[in-house]
C-alpha cells in the first residue's frame, strides 16, 4: 500500500470548483507566503529554498536552491519560467497551470524576489490554450490585488510578469532553446559551454530557467519552511512530487506521493493510484522518467521513486512521467513510435541527431511494417552509438544537446529486454501482432 | 603591443606539445601543428556553431575523455587531446556516414564534383559501401534562391555557413533555414529573393553543391581550371581574388582571405563580371561597351578602321606633336585609373616627361583634391575598423565599395564601436550608426563645423541633439577617430565636401582619414602623379597647376586645348555633363587608349587597344594605399598590347626613348626614385600587399581556406612577361623636386558660397549604384539584367505637398532641359532633397543628370511639378 | 502597409513593448497573424518582419520551425489528434484513423467543406485522457470514436463555439496591469537591495 498520508503540497486545491480563480486561491491560503517572505530578507528565503533541497521538477533535477546561489556572483537579470511541458506522457505542468495558476504565480513573484529580478517570463506551450488564458489571468489579477507590479504589496520589490506562448516545438523545453524561442528565434539548443543559462543566457545576461512544478513548490516551502519540506522524503529526494502515470493502467492521472516513500509497484497498483493494468494483464516495461529514459523490466518495479534510487538502476526519474506498457503492446511499435518523435522533434542541427534519427526510424518502421533484416540490430545499436558513443547511462553525446543520445535509449533498451520480440518482427516479416 | 600579448600557453595535441594562445580554437591550434581535422560547418571569418559535428575530437577532462567540437573548444594550458583515437575516429565516421545518408550520388554531374570536402572525406575515409538501404529524402531540384544562385537542397548537409553568412556578415538575413529536423532547408522568402550584392559569397563558402552561381555553373570542371592570384579591379577596396580559367576563358573569380582587405569575401559585381573581360561573339561595334577593341584604330573619312600597329602610333603621334608644337599647354589627358601602377607610372612620363604637359587627371570630375588627400593623416581599412568612432562622410558604402561597407560593418556589429555618419541619402549602414545626421547637398561643411564646434547654422537637417551628441563623441583631437571621406553626390560641387574635409582635420588633429575615391587603381593613378601638381612617389610640385578633366573640357571647348589623350575608361560614361564634353571631344584631337568600345569612341580619331583586368601584370593601389599585385591569366584579344607597352611606343614615336624595358624594370623604377613598393610586390611571393609608406604593414599572404579551394592545389604565379618594347638606354628627365603634401601647403581650398535655394526647389543628390550601366555590367550578360530601373527618391512629405506619391509621374526641371521621371517616396532621403542615382534614363532612354546639371554648381536645384 | 486590423495592430505594438528587445515579440505576433487571417500569410508576415526588425525570410523561416504555425491555409478548425506512446497504448492510431473516415481527409489535409484540417500530433500532455484530441488546441476530452462523432457534429453546428474559439485564436485573455515604473528606479531598486544583501553577508561573516 501506497504511503498516501503526507501533505499534498502543490495538488492541494485541484478538487476546489474554480480552483484558478484569484478569490478561490485568496480564501485557501494564497499570496500569504509571498507577504511573508516579502517581510524577510531576500537571501533567507533563498536560504529556505536551499534547505528544502529542492530539486528541478523540470528533468535535470538539479537543485533549486544550488542553482540560485551558484548563481549569485553574478547578479541575475532574468528569471525564466519552463511551463513547455513536452516530454510525451508527461502531463502535471498541465494540471497545474490549469487548476492552481495562481499557486505558481505567487512561486515566481518569491523566487524572483529571492534573487531580486525584476523580470520575470512563464514560457507555456502553446498547445495549453486553456491553461495560457488562466496564468494570464492570474498575472492579470495578481497586478490587480498588488502582488505584482511596482511595490509589491507596500513593499520595496517590484516585478513585472510576462506570459510567453510557445508554437509547438518540443525542443524549446530545453533551456538554451526555449531562450531562444523567447528570443523570437528558432527553438535551437544553444551550444555549451556556458552550461547553463545562468552564466549567458536570455538576452546574453545571468538568467534562472526553472520548471513550473518547481515554482509551484515555493508558497508551501515559504509557509512551511525549508527544513518541514526536507523532512518529506529521504536522501537528495525532498518532499513530494508529481508523477504520471500514463499507458495500460486502470487509472491513469498525475499523484502528488512523498518522494521515495512509495515505489513504481505502490503507484501502479494502489487502488488510489493507478488500480492495476487493464484486464489485470502482467506488466511487460514500464518506462521511467519520460521516453528519454531507458526502460525497466517488471523486475525493478519495486525501486523506490527517488531520483537517486532510480538513477542507480540505470534511467531516471527525469520528468516525473511513468508510462506502463504491458503483454499485449508491442515494443517494437512503442520503440518506433518513441523515435519517430525524436526524428520530428530533432531541431536538425547536430547531424548525428537529425540525420541519425530519421534513419534508425526508418528502420524501426521497416522492422514493425514489413523489411526488417537480421543485419538490422545490429546496425541499430552501432548507429545509436554513433549519437552515444558507448550507450552508457548518463550518455555521452555526439550532439549539442541532449536530445541527441535520448533517442537512442528506448533502442538499446528494448533490445536489450526484449530481443526475441525482434528477432520475432525480423522473423516474421513485420510486427507478429497484427 | 607585446605587453598586451598574453603569455603563451602549452596544448597537448596527439602527445605533442603545441603553443597556442589562450582562447584560441583547437581546430586552428591543431591545424598549425598540422593536424587537419575535418570540419563543414566551421569557417575561420565566422563565429563558430559546431553543429556539423564532423570536428568531433576527444578531449581528456576531469570526468575522463569527451568528445568535443574542435571548432568551438577555446584551448587552455595542459589541455590534451587526441584527434586520431579510436573513439574520435568512430564518432567522425559516423557524422560522415549520417552526412551521406540522404546526400545524392550525383558527383559526376556536380559542380563540386572535384573539389568537394564531402566527396574528399568520403574517399579518405568512407567505408566505401552503405549501411543505409531506405529511401533518399527528396526535393526538387534545383531552385532559383536568387537571380545569381541555385539551390539544390538534397546536397545541403545543413552546415549554416551560407544563412550565417547573410545575418553575421552581410546583415542582411534575405536567406535563412526554414522547417526542423531533418526537413530542415535553406530558403529565401517567397515574396523576396536573395538579391543581396554579396551572394556569391555563400556559393564559394557552400562546402558542397548544394548553392551554385548560376555564371559558372557546368562551365568547367574543377581539375581543368587553372588559376593566379590577382587583386579585383572593379572598385577600389582592392579584394584579393584568385583568377581562374580553362582554356583561354576566365570561369571564376573567388575571394582569397586578405587579412587587412577582404577576409575572402567579395561582392557580386566583382566575382561575376568577369565575362565582360571576353570578346564577345559577333560584337564589333566599337561604340558598344561589349565590344572589345582588339586592333588598332584610325579615324578616316569618318570612320573607324583597323589599321597596323605602326600605322597607329605614327598618327598619334602626329596629332600630340603637332598639338604641343603649338603649346605643351594644347595637350593633356583625361584618366588612368583603369591602368596598372606601371601603366600609370609610363603614361605620366610620356604626358609630363615628353610632352611636357601639367595638363592630366585621373579623375572625372567626380572625386577630390588629391594634394588635400595626401595631406591627411592616412588610416587604413583595419584602423577604421578598429577605430573606437568612425565617421563616414560618404555615398552608400554598400553601393560603391562593398567589401568597405562588410568591413564597417563588422566594426559595429563585432566590436561595438560607434558610428557616425553623415546621411546624404539612403545607406545600408544608417541602420548600424549611433547617430545618423541628415545633411542636404551643399550643407556638409556645416555640419562638419558644427561638430568642430561651432554653433550649428541655421536650417541644417541634422537636429541641434544629435549634432552635440556626436560632437562630444569626437573627444577634444579626435583621438580614436578615423574619418571615412569620399563623394557622396556627383551634382555638388567638390568645395564643399573638401572644405567639409578640411574642417575636420584641422579641428581633429589626432584623427586620421580614409579616403574612399571609388574607382579602382585610382589612387594608385594619382600616386604615380596622373593629377595636376602631382607627381609620382606622392610628391607634390611647386610648380603651376595644370588642368583637371572639368577644365580639360572647357579648354577644348574654347580651343585651348587641341588634343586628349583618354587613358581607358569611357569619358562620356563618366562625367555628369555629358552634352559639354561631346562638344570638347568634338573640338579636339581625340586618342583613345582601351580595351572596351563605348560611346566615348564616337569621337576617336586613334584607338590603341590595350590589355585589360585579368590579362596584364603589375601592381594596383587600392584606397588605403595597399599596393598589390595583378596577374594576367588570359592573353589579350588580337594585337592588344600593355598599357605600358603602348607608352613606351608612342614614346619612341615622339622621339623618346624611355628606358622602361619590363615590368619590372617600370616597378624598379617606381621603387627606386620614389620607394614607392612597386617591385617588391612584384618579387615577392609572400606578402598580400604593402602598404605606402609603411613597409612595416606588409602582411603575410594566408593559405587558403582549404574549405573554400579544397579541389585547388595552390595558386602558381604566371611569369611577368618581357614587353614588346626595345631596350634603349636614354636616360629619364627625371621627377625632380618634389615635397609632400601637409594640410597647410595645400592651397586653402575655394570657399564655399552660402547656397541660395528656394522654397520650391529641391536640392539634387547624385548617387551611386553599384549595379550601373558601367562597362562591366554592360559586359556581363547575368549581372546586365540585374542593373534596376532608378527613379527619383524624394521624402514623403516633399511628395506630398505636391499631391504625388510612389509611381507618379513628375516633370523634373533642373539647369537644362526638363525631364519626365517616376519618383519614390523615400525617408531615408533627407527633407528638401531630390536623390537620383548616376546613369539614370527618362523614359525616351535619355541620362536624366546630363540634362539636369548642364553646368558644374556648387549644388544643383531642380523643381519637380505635376504633369 | 499595415496588414493587421487597427485592434490587432495595437495589441501587436504592446506585445513587441513587452520585451527588452523587439524581436522576441516573435511567436505571439505570429500567433496575431493567424489570428487575423487563419494562416501565416505573406503580408502577415512582412508585417512581423517590420515590427521585429527583422527579414521575411528570417521570420518565415523562424514561424515554420513549429508545429502551430501554418504557411498555407487551414480549415476553421485543426483537429489534432495524439498518437505518441501514451495514446499509442491506448488507441491514439486507431482514432487517427477513424478522424480521417469521419471527417473525409487524409491526415494534414482538409476537409472537402474546408472546416476541418486534420493533423496527428505529438504528445499533448493529457494523456491520462487518452487517445487525446484537440480542436484549435482545446483539449475536447472525446476519447471514444462515437463521442468523435458527436464532436464534429456540435462544431459544424456551431454548439461548441464558446469552448472552441476558430482557428488562430490563442489566448482569449488580454494581458492588463505592468510594472508601470521607470526602468532607472527598478534598477536603482535592486542595486539598493543587492548592496544591502552584501552588507549583511559582510556583517554575517
Ligand atoms: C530535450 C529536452 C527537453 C526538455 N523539456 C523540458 C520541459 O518540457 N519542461 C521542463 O521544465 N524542462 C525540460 N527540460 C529540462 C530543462 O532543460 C531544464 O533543465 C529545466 O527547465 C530546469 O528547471 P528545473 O531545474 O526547475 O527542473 C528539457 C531538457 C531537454 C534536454
Ligand atoms: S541534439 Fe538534436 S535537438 Fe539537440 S541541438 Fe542537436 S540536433 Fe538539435
Ligand atoms: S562542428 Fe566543428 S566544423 Fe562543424
Amino acid at each position: 500500500m501506497a504511503s498516501l498520508d503526507t501533505p499534498r503540497i502543490v495538488s492541494s486545491r485541484w478538487s476546489l470548483p474554480d480552483s484558478h480563480t484569484l478569490s478561490r486561491y485568496l480564501d485557501s491560503g494564497g499570496y500569504v507566503a509571498l507577504r511573508k517572505a516579502l517581510t524577510m530578507f531576500p537571501e533567507a528565503v533563498a536560504a529556505e529554498v536551499d534547505a528544502a533541497s529542492l530539486l528541478g521538477r523540470g528533468g535535470a533535477g538539479f537543485p533549486a536552491g544550488r542553482k540560485w546561489s551558484m548563481l549569485r556572483r553574478s547578479a541575475i537579470s532574468y528569471l525564466v519560467v519552463n511551463g513547455d511541458e513536452s516530454e510525451p506522457a508527461t502531463f502535471k505542468d498541465h494540471y497545474l497551470v490549469e487548476r492552481d495558476p495562481h499557486q505558481l504565480v505567487e512561486g515566481v513573484i518569491i523566487a524572483a524576489y529571492a534573487l531580486q529580478v525584476s523580470q520575470a517570463f512563464i514560457f507555456l506551450r502553446g498547445e495549453f490554450a486553456l491553461g495560457l488564458e488562466r496564468v494570464q489571468q492570474a498575472v492579470n489579477d495578481a497586478y490587480e490585488y498588488g502582488a505584482l507590479g511596482s511595490s509589491i504589496f507596500g513593499s520595496s520589490f517590484s516585478l513585472d510578469i510576462v506570459v510567453h506562448p510557445g508554437a509547438g516545438a518540443y525542443i524549446c523545453g530545453e533551456e538554451t532553446a526555449l531562450i531562444e524561442a523567447l528570443e523570437g528565434k528558432r527553438g535551437f539548443p544553444r551550444i555549451k559551454p556556458p552550461f547553463f543559462p545562468a552564466a549567458v543566457g536570455l538576452y546574453g545576461e545571468p538568467t534562472v530557467v526553472n520548471n513550473v512544478e518547481t515554482m509551484s513548490n515555493l508558497p508551501w516551502i515559504v509557509n512551511n519552511g525549508g527544513a518541514a519540506f526536507a523532512a518529506l522524503g529521504a536522501g537528495r529526494s525532498t518532499g513530494t512530487r508529481l508523477f504520471a502515470l500514463a499507458g495500460r493502467v486502470r487509472n491513469p492521472g498525475a499523484y502528488e506521493l512523498e518522494m521515495v516513500k512509495n515505489t513504481f509497484r505502490d503507484l501502479i497498483y494502489d487502488p488510489r493510484l493507478g488500480g492495476g493494468i487493464l484486464e489485470d494483464r502482467a506488466i511487460k516495461a514500464i518506462i521511467p522518467g519520460g521516453v528519454s529514459a531507458p526502460w525497466f523490466g517488471p523486475e525493478l518495479l519495486d525501486v523506490p521513486l527517488g531520483q537517486d534510487e532510480v538513477a542507480e538502476k540505470g534511467s531516471m526519474l527525469g520528468s516525473g512521467s511513468i508510462v506502463v506498457l504491458d503483454e499485449t503492446s508491442c515494443v517494437v511499435r512503442a520503440t518506433w513510435r518513441i523515435v519517430k518523435f525524436f526524428s520530428r522533434e530533432s531541431c536538425g542541427q547536430c547531424t548525428p541527431c537529425r540525420e541519425g534519427s530519421g534513419w534508425l526510424e526508418r528502420i524501426m518502421y521497416r522492422l514493425e511494417n514489413g523489411g526488417g533484416r537480421p543485419e538490422d540490430l545490429d546496425l541499430l545499436l552501432d548507429l545509436s552509438d554513433n549519437i552515444a558513443p558507448g550507450l552508457t547511462w548518463p550518455p555521452q553525446q555526439t550532439t549539442i544537446c541532449v536530445l541527441g543520445p535520448s533517442i537512442p535509449s528506448s533502442i538499446h533498451s528494448a533490445i536489450t529486454l526484449f530481443r526475441d520480440d525482434f528477432v520475432a518482427h525480423v522473423e516474421h516479416g513485420s510486427c507478429p501482432h497484427v | 603591443m607585446s605587453d598586451q600579448t598574453p603569455t603563451p600557453i602549452t596544448v597537448t595535441v596527439n602527445g605533442r606539445a603545441v603553443e597556442a594562445q589562450p582562447g584560441e580554437l583547437l581546430i586552428e591550434v591543431a591545424e598549425r601543428a598540422g593536424t587537419y581535422v575535418p570540419r563543414f560547418c566551421y569557417h575561420p571569418r565566422m563565429e563558430p556553431v559546431g553543429v556539423c559535428r564532423m570536428c568531433l575530437v576527444e578531449v581528456d577532462g576531469p570526468r575522463g575523455a569527451t568528445l568535443q567540437p574542435a571548432c568551438y573548444l577555446h584551448v587552455s594550458d595542459g589541455m590534451s587531446v587526441t584527434t586520431d583515437s579510436e573513439k574520435a575516429k568512430k564518432a567522425q565516421d559516423g557524422v560522415l556516414e549520417f552526412l551521406l545518408a540522404n546526400h545524392p550520388l550525383d558527383c559526376p554531374v556536380c559542380d563540386k564534383g572535384g573539389e568537394c570536402p564531402l566527396q574528399d572525406q568520403t574517399l579518405a575515409h568512407g567505408s566505401g559501401e552503405t549501411r543505409f538501404v531506405e529511401e533518399k529524402r527528396h526535393f526538387v531540384k534545383p531552385v532559383e534562391i536568387g537571380a545569381l544562385v541555385l539551390l539544390d537542397r538534397e546536397r545541403c548537409i545543413q552546415c549554416s555557413r551560407c544563412t550565417r553568412f547573410a545575418a553575421e556578415v552581410a546583415g542582411d538575413a534575405e536567406i535563412a533555414f526554414a522547417g526542423r529536423g531533418d526537413l530542415i532547408e535553406v530558403a529565401p522568402s517567397p515574396t523576396h529573393p536573395f538579391d543581396s550584392v554579396f551572394s556569391g559569397n555563400t556559393v564559394q563558402i557552400c562546402p558542397v553543391g548544394a548553392l551554385t552561381a548560376k555564371p559558372y555553373r557546368f562551365t568547367a570542371r574543377p581539375w581543368d581550371l587553372d588559376q593566379v592570384e590577382s587583386t579585383c579591379t572593379v572598385c577600389a577596396v582592392g579584394c584579393r581574388v584568385a583568377v581562374q580559367s580553362s582554356g583561354n576563358r576566365l570561369t571564376r573569380v573567388l575571394g582569397l582571405d586578405s587579412d587587412p582587405v577582404n577576409h575572402g569575401w567579395l561582392c557580386d559585381k566583382g566575382r561575376f563580371t568577369l565575362d565582360s573581360v571576353d570578346a564577345h561573339e559577333g560584337e564589333t561595334d566599337p561604340l558598344s561597351s561589349a565590344t572589345r577593341i582588339t586592333e588598332p584604330l584610325v579615324r578616316r573619312d569618318g570612320a573607324l578602321v583597323a589599321v597596323s600597329w605602326s600605322e597607329a602610333l605614327a598618327r598619334a603621334a602626329a596629332l600630340l606633336r603637332e598639338a604641343s608644337e603649338e603649346s605643351p599647354d594644347a595637350v593633356g589627358a583625361i584618366g588612368g585609373a583603369a591602368l596598372t601602377n606601371e601603366g600609370a607610372y609610363a603614361w605620366e612620363r610620356v604626358l609630363r616627361g615628353v610632352l611636357g604637359t601639367e595638363n592630366l587627371d585621373a579623375q572625372y570630375g567626380d572625386g577630390l583634391d588629391p594634394a588635400l588627400l595626401q595631406a591627411l593623416a592616412p588610416a587604413t581599412i583595419d584602423d577604421a575598423v578598429a577605430a573606437p568612432v568612425v565617421v563616414t562622410l560618404t555615398g552608400d558604402l554598400r553601393e560603391e565599395l562593398p567589401v568597405l561597407f562588410l568591413r564597417l560593418r563588422e566594426a559595429v556589429v563585432k566590436h561595438g564601436h560607434d558610428l557616425i555618419e553623415f546621411g546624404f541619402g539612403a545607406s545600408a549602414l544608417r541602420a548600424l550608426a549611433r547617430w545618423s545626421l541628415p545633411v542636404r547637398p551643399g550643407e556638409a561643411h556645416l555640419v562638419a563645423a558644427a561638430l568642430a564646434g561651432e554653433n550649428p547654422a541655421p536650417g541644417l537637417a541634422a537636429s541641434d541633439a544629435d549634432l552635440r551628441a556626436a560632437r562630444e563623441r569626437l573627444g577634444d583631437a579626435g583621438e580614436g577617430v578615423v574619418f571615412v571621406v569620399g563623394r557622396p553626390n556627383l551634382a555638388e560641387g567638390a568645395p564643399v565636401m573638401e572644405r567639409a574635409i578640411r574642417v575636420l582635420a584641422e579641428r581633429f588633429p589626432a584623427a586620421r582619414f580614409l579616403p574612399v575615391l571609388r574607382r579602382a587603381n585610382v589612387r594608385g593613378a594619382l600616386d604615380m602623379g596622373l593629377a595636376p601638381g602631382l607627381r609620382p612617389g606622392r610628391g607634390v610640385a611647386p610648380s603651376p597647376a595644370g588642368r583637371d578633366t572639368l577644365s580639360q573640357i572647357e579648354a577644348m571647348v574654347d580651343g585651348h586645348q587641341r588634343a586628349v589623350v583618354l587613358l581607358g575608361g569611357c569619358l562620356l560614361g563618366n562625367v555628369i555633363d555629358v552634352e559639354r564634353a561631346r562638344e570638347a571631344l568634338a573640338s579636339a584631337d581625340v586618342i583613345a587608349v582601351t580595351g572596351h568600345g563605348g560611346a566615348t569612341l564616337a569621337y576617336a580619331d586613334v584607338v590603341l587597344p590595350v590589355a585589360v583586368a585579368h590579362e596584364r601584370n603589375g601592381t594596383v593601389t587600392n584606397l588605403e594605399g595597399r599596393v598589390s599585385a595583378v596577374s594576367a591569366k588570359l592573353v589579350a584579344p588580337g594585337s592588344a598590347w600593355s598599357d605600358v607597352a603602348v607608352a613606351v611606343e608612342l614614346a619612341e614615336q615622339l622621339g623618346a626613348h624611355l628606358s622602361l624595358t619590363s615590368l619590372d624594370v617600370v616597378a624598379k623604377l617606381i621603387e627606386e626614385s620614389t620607394g614607392y613598393p612597386a617591385l617588391s610586390v612584384l618579387n615577392d611571393d609572400t606578402t598580400d600587399g604593402v602598404l605606402v609608406g609603411d613597409r612595416a604593414r606588409a602582411t603575410l599572404r594566408r593559405p587558403l581556406d582549404p574549405m573554400a579551394f579544397p579541389g585547388i592545389r595552390g595558386v602558381d604565379h604566371v611569369g611577368l612577361g618581357e614587353l614588346s618594347g626595345r631596350s634603349s638606354t636614354l636616360e629619364l628627365d627625371h621627377v625632380g623636386a618634389t615635397s609632400s603634401a601637409t594640410l597647410d601647403r595645400v592651397a586653402a581650398g575655394r570657399a564655399v558660397a552660402s547656397i541660395a535655394a528656394d522654397a520650391y526647389s529641391l536640392r539634387l543628390h547624385a548617387s551611386r549604384r553599384l549595379y550601373d550601366r558601367g562597362v562591366a555590367m554592360m559586359g556581363s550578360p547575368a549581372l546586365a539584367e540585374l542593373i534596376a530601373t532608378t527613379r527619383l527618391h524624394v521624402h514623403h512629405a516633399d511628395l506630398d505637398r505636391l499631391g504625388v506619391d510612389t509611381g507618379d509621374r513628375v516633370r523634373v526641371t533642373g539647369s537644362g532641359v526638363s525631364v519626365e521621371m517616376s519618383v519614390v517616396a523615400d525617408d531615408d532621403v533627407p527633407r528638401g532633397v531630390a536623390e537620383v542615382p548616376v546613369n539614370t534614363v527618362d523614359a525616351d532612354g535619355q541620362d536624366v543628370l546630363a540634362r539636369l546639371v548642364t553646368r558644374p554648381e556648387l549644388v544643383s536645384l531642380v523643381r519637380l511639378e505635376t504633369r | 502597409m499595415r496588414h493587421l486590423r487597427t485592434e490587432l495592430r495595437q495589441r501587436a505594438e504592446e506585445l513587441v513593448g513587452l520585451y527588452p528587445q523587439r524581436r522576441s515579440a516573435m511567436l505571439p505576433l505570429l500567433h496575431l497573424v493567424q489570428e487575423q487571417d487563419g494562416y501565416l500569410t505573406p503580408e502577415g508576415i512582412a508585417e512581423v518582419a517590420e515590427l521585429t526588425g527583422t527579414s521575411e525570410a528570417d521570420v518565415r523561416g523562424t514561424a515554420s520551425f513549429y508545429d502551430m504555425f501554418h504557411l498555407e491555409p487551414v480549415g476553421r478548425y485543426v483537429v489534432g489528434v495524439c498518437t505518441n506512446i501514451a495514446c499509442l497504448l491506448r488507441g491514439g492510431e486507431e482514432m487517427l484513423a477513424h478522424a480521417s473516415a469521419t471527417l473525409g481527409c487524409a491526415v494534414g489535409g482538409t476537409s472537402s467543406d474546408g472546416l476541418f484540417t486534420l493533423e496527428e500530433t505529438e504528445c499533448l500532455a493529457d494523456c491520462d485522457r487518452a487517445p487525446v484530441v484537440q480542436v484549435n488546441h482545446r483539449y475536447v476530452r472525446t476519447t471514444t470514436p462515437e463521442l468523435f462523432d458527436a464532436l464534429i457534429e456540435d462544431l459544424r453546428a456551431g454548439r461548441r463555439d464558446h469552448e472552441v474559439p476558430h482557428h488562430g485564436t490563442l489566448i482569449r485573455v488580454r494581458r492588463a496591469g505592468g510594472l508601470h515604473a521607470e526602468h532607472e528606479e527598478i534598477v536603482s531598486q535592486r542595486a539598493a537591495s543587492r548592496a544591502a544583501r552584501d552588507e549583511r553577508a559582510k556583517e554575517s561573516q
